[in-house]
């Protein structure tokens, strides 16, 4: 079996964590694992996006459009953005809090986000919509906004590990003063 | 053995330091950076040499001094890199090594950051080596050793070319326990004018056995197991595609549980293994080559075709069946394949329009310190007939709207050259050329006495962020790190200045704006070659102070600090200019900008 997942948000909001979280825990159970993803000009604010396979028999670590399983959207219009690499019928979790783009002072624009949660809502179905900015401000901090979104995504039992292991291998990434936060965001959203 | 998960550019270090690899140097450049840091990282008894060189020649030189004593080394730079080090390799080539020496070059289909799409494949060709293309982490790790063993028993460097997706990409791969790591001992320089120096005789005897060895090393590639035929499975189909890197992967997932062509993998594309390429032709009537950058398989299957007379139909990017330029991805050669063979692809439904994306294009960072010294040159020679000349570095960016304060943009070092042109043919205009402290040292400085030595009217100015931050902050000459991790003298760039002959040097902190300006209006009117030094630490490295804050009461919203430096730590909030404090990093830049007083920052300048 293989599970095709799509991660994607703007640089700075955990991205690659994310992908490193779950690759280790796939390492850690013997399945196989591979991953490609943006490094380099795209800095802080950037977008981001990082190609997760897992499974038996795969090849390259990238995979065509319309074949993620899961795409995983830290910021509304980056999911759109990869909204392309989802298969029909693939399940999207998004946080709902837009980031406007860094340039957006100088061109004036306007984006809220509000048009892509709406595209996601009409061309797939039963978006998981998560509501980001409410979960970092509930559980008292910004940088768990990753473990928020994972845990949503592993609650949806498309990825082949449970919230319990994946936290296992939180445990084992994470400094001990912080664990508890992290399995907090994790459970948030599960 | 055991699994880990690796990138790509680890594994090679990883693989080579499993090899027995004992000195290893390179120059910063993505998508290479990895392999020399990962090295670093493993080299926790110190018993590996690790250098950053000060550019890519340097540092092939050095590693080939360590090879003449019998070290296995490698030297890792990436495709633009070459072009500096190409001088000594092609010599090199000639000479040969005795250690073992993999010059480790990583290519960048797109370019996704790089300023050309040139291909290593046909370096390899030009300067007769051998030359190994991994298609996968695990095989990137694999493959390196055997490198390494075939430039030992060969007595060649030879290349080692991965692209981007290889070399950031990652895999949980198989490799081997330290127990399993292969030790070599260099048994020390043994002098041999006979073999060490180069001339024309002992070139013109060498280029007869190079071109005899490769004739053989055609044959022995042709056996190698990396180059492979995979069988076809539709035994009635008589047509062929050929791959190689990265997209050989996206051939074998195109054509999974499909009833398929014969496949053929080119690991080593020279020298091609012409032998193994007759035995993929034979019955075939139509082949398609799918490359990334140059046509190499596909001129190769051409020639060999002419030469033995196959009627086999060779078509790729020299046909138009393969698009010429940028990456390749599992869509592009899922579609290129489809057509080739005549599959219906499973019809796409026409996904609903998206809505218009906001862009994210890179930008200097908040308080990046090159925003200011940008800003300092542009309010000083307002009015004034100027030209600006950029390098290779994050300050590219000083390109963008509404610094726009890049004219040119070559390649490393280029700048400081291409001002001179510029005043020699247009005398009347103010002439500057920026670049960064890296790139000063890796290839700035012959730049600088060329200008002094041949009277130039120019102003060098030098961005001194005090580390190589474009490709994440490698130590260089004016740091006073090594990658051994001692603390060494750092190489003062005021004194390098003044001892090429540039007598004026000015360093000014380009955080306090007033200061900047004026030192550039004084500093720019004097006559010949000056410089000047914007000095101040790269944003990402330093810990931000307390972010500014804009007085509501003062602020007239005449948003003069968003248009004037587009910073993105400064935001449009209902309309009026606000700080984005999870970036502003309290630089003060802006506080100097307002007019009205009304942004302030702690211990405000």
């Amino acid at each position: 079996m293989q599970t095709n997942i799509m991660i994607c948000g703007v640089g700075g909001q955990g991205i690659v964590l994310t992908s490193k979280l779950i690759a280790a825990t796939a390492v850690s159970h013997n399945v196989p694992v591979m991953s490609a993803e943006t490094i380099g000009m795209a800095q802080k604010g950037g977008s981001v996006f990082s190609f997760l396979r897992l499974g038996d028999g795969i090849a390259s670590p990238m995979f065509p459009e319309g074949s993620a399983d899961i795409l995983i959207g830290f910021e509304p219009s980056e999911a759109v953005r990869m909204f392309p690499y989802l298969k029909k019928g693939g399940k999207a979790i998004v946080n709902t809090h837009p980031i406007m783009p860094v340039t957006a002072a100088l061109t004036g624009s306007d984006y809220d986000g509000a048009d892509m949660l709406d595209y996601i809502r009409r061309n797939t179905d039963l978006p998981v919509f998560v509501n980001g900015d409410k979960a970092i401000s509930d559980i008292g901090s910004p940088k768990v906004l990753n473990m928020v979104m994972l845990g949503a995504a592993v609650a949806t039992g498309l990825l082949p590990f449970t919230l319990g292991e994946i936290e296992e291998t939180m445990k084992s990434t994470v400094k001990p003063q912080f664990v508890e936060l992290n399995s907090k965001a994790l459970r948030y959203a599960g | 053995m055991h699994k880990e998960f690796l990138m790509g550019n680890a594994a090679i270090a990883r693989g080579a330091i499993a090899a027995g690899l004992n000195v290893i140097a390179g120059y910063p450049g993505t998508p290479s950076t990895e392999v020399l840091e990962t090295s670093a990282k493993c080299n926790k008894d110190g018993s590996l040499y690790v250098e950053w060189s000060v550019n890519e020649k340097a540092a092939l030189e050095l590693a080939a001094g360590a090879a003449y004593c019998g070290a296995r080394t490698m030297v890792t730079m990436k495709q633009v890199g070459l072009n500096v080090a190409s001088d000594p390799l092609m010599s090199l080539a000639y000479i040969g090594v005795k250690g073992g020496m993999v010059v480790l070059v990583a290519d960048d289909p797109g370019p996704i950051s790089s300023q050309t799409e040139q291909d290593t494949r046909t370096f390899a060709a030009y300067s007769k080596l051998p030359c190994f293309d991994p298609s996968s982490v695990q095989e990137a790790y694999d493959m390196i050793g055997e490198a390494f063993e075939l430039s030992q028993r060969l007595e060649t460097p030879v290349l080692f070319r991965p692209t981007t997706r290889v070399c950031h990409g990652y895999a949980s791969i198989d490799v081997r326990d330290e127990s399993e790591y292969a030790h070599n001992t260099p048994e020390g320089f043994r002098r041999d004018p006979s073999r060490w120096v180069i001339f024309p005789r002992l070139s013109y005897n060498a280029h007869i056995r190079i071109e005899d060895r490769n004739v053989k090393l055609s044959d022995e590639f042709s056996d190698y197991s990396r180059n492979l035929i995979v069988p076809e499975t539709d035994k009635t189909c008589r047509k062929g595609v050929v791959s190689h890197g990265i997209s050989y992967t996206y051939v074998t997932e195109a054509l999974a549980g499909k009833q398929a062509p014969r496949v053929m993998k080119v690991t080593t594309p020279f020298p091609f293994p012409e032998k193994l390429a007759l035995k993929f032709l034979d019955g075939l009537d139509e082949v398609l080559c799918i490359e990334e950058l140059d046509p190499v398989i596909e001129r190769e299957l051409t020639y060999i075709c002419g030469k033995y007379h196959l009627p086999v139909k060779i078509r790729g990017k020299l046909t138009n069946d393969v698009k010429n330029a940028g990456e390749n991805t599992c869509g592009s050669v899922a579609a290129n394949i489809a057509s080739f063979i005549g599959l219906e692809l499973p019809a796409a439904e026409k996904p609903e329009l998206a809505p218009e994306l906001p862009v994210r294009p890179p930008v200097l960072c908040a308080g990046c310190p090159h925003r200011a010294s940008f800003f300092a040159v542009k309010e000083a020679m307002k009015g004034q007939k100027a030209v600006f000349c950029g390098d290779i570095g994050c300050y590219t960016l000083g390109n963008a709207m509404p610094l726009d304060m890049v004219d040119t943009c070559l390649c490393m070092g280029a700048g400081v050259n291409i001002t001179q042109g510029i005043w020699h043919t247009e005398p009347d205009t103010k002439c500057f050329a920026f670049v960064g402290d890296s790139t000063f040292f890796a290839s700035a400085i012959t730049g600088a006495v060329n200008a002094v030595y041949n009277q130039a009217d120019m102003t060098l100015v030098i961005l001194d962020n005090s580390t190589t931050a474009m490709t994440g902050h490698q130590p260089h000459p004016g740091t006073g790190h090594t990658m051994m991790g001692e603390v060494v003298e750092k190489i003062d760039i005021t004194a390098v200045l003044h001892g090429v002959g540039v007598k004026t040097v000015e360093t000014v902190d380009p955080l306090d704006l007033n200061a900047s300006v004026e030192t550039v209006k004084r500093v720019a009117a004097e006559k010949g070659v000056k410089a000047i030094i914007f000095r101040s630490p790269c944003a990402v490295i330093i810990k931000p102070e307390a972010p500014a804050v804009i007085d509501p009461e003062k602020c007239t919203n005449c948003k003069r600090c968003i248009k004037a430096l587009g910073c993105p730590g400064i935001v449009l909030r209902d309309g009026r200019a606000a700080i984005e404090s999870s970036l502003c990093t309290g630089c003060g830049l802006c506080s100097q900008v307002c007019r009205f007083g009304a942004i302030s920052v702690k211990g405000g300048k």
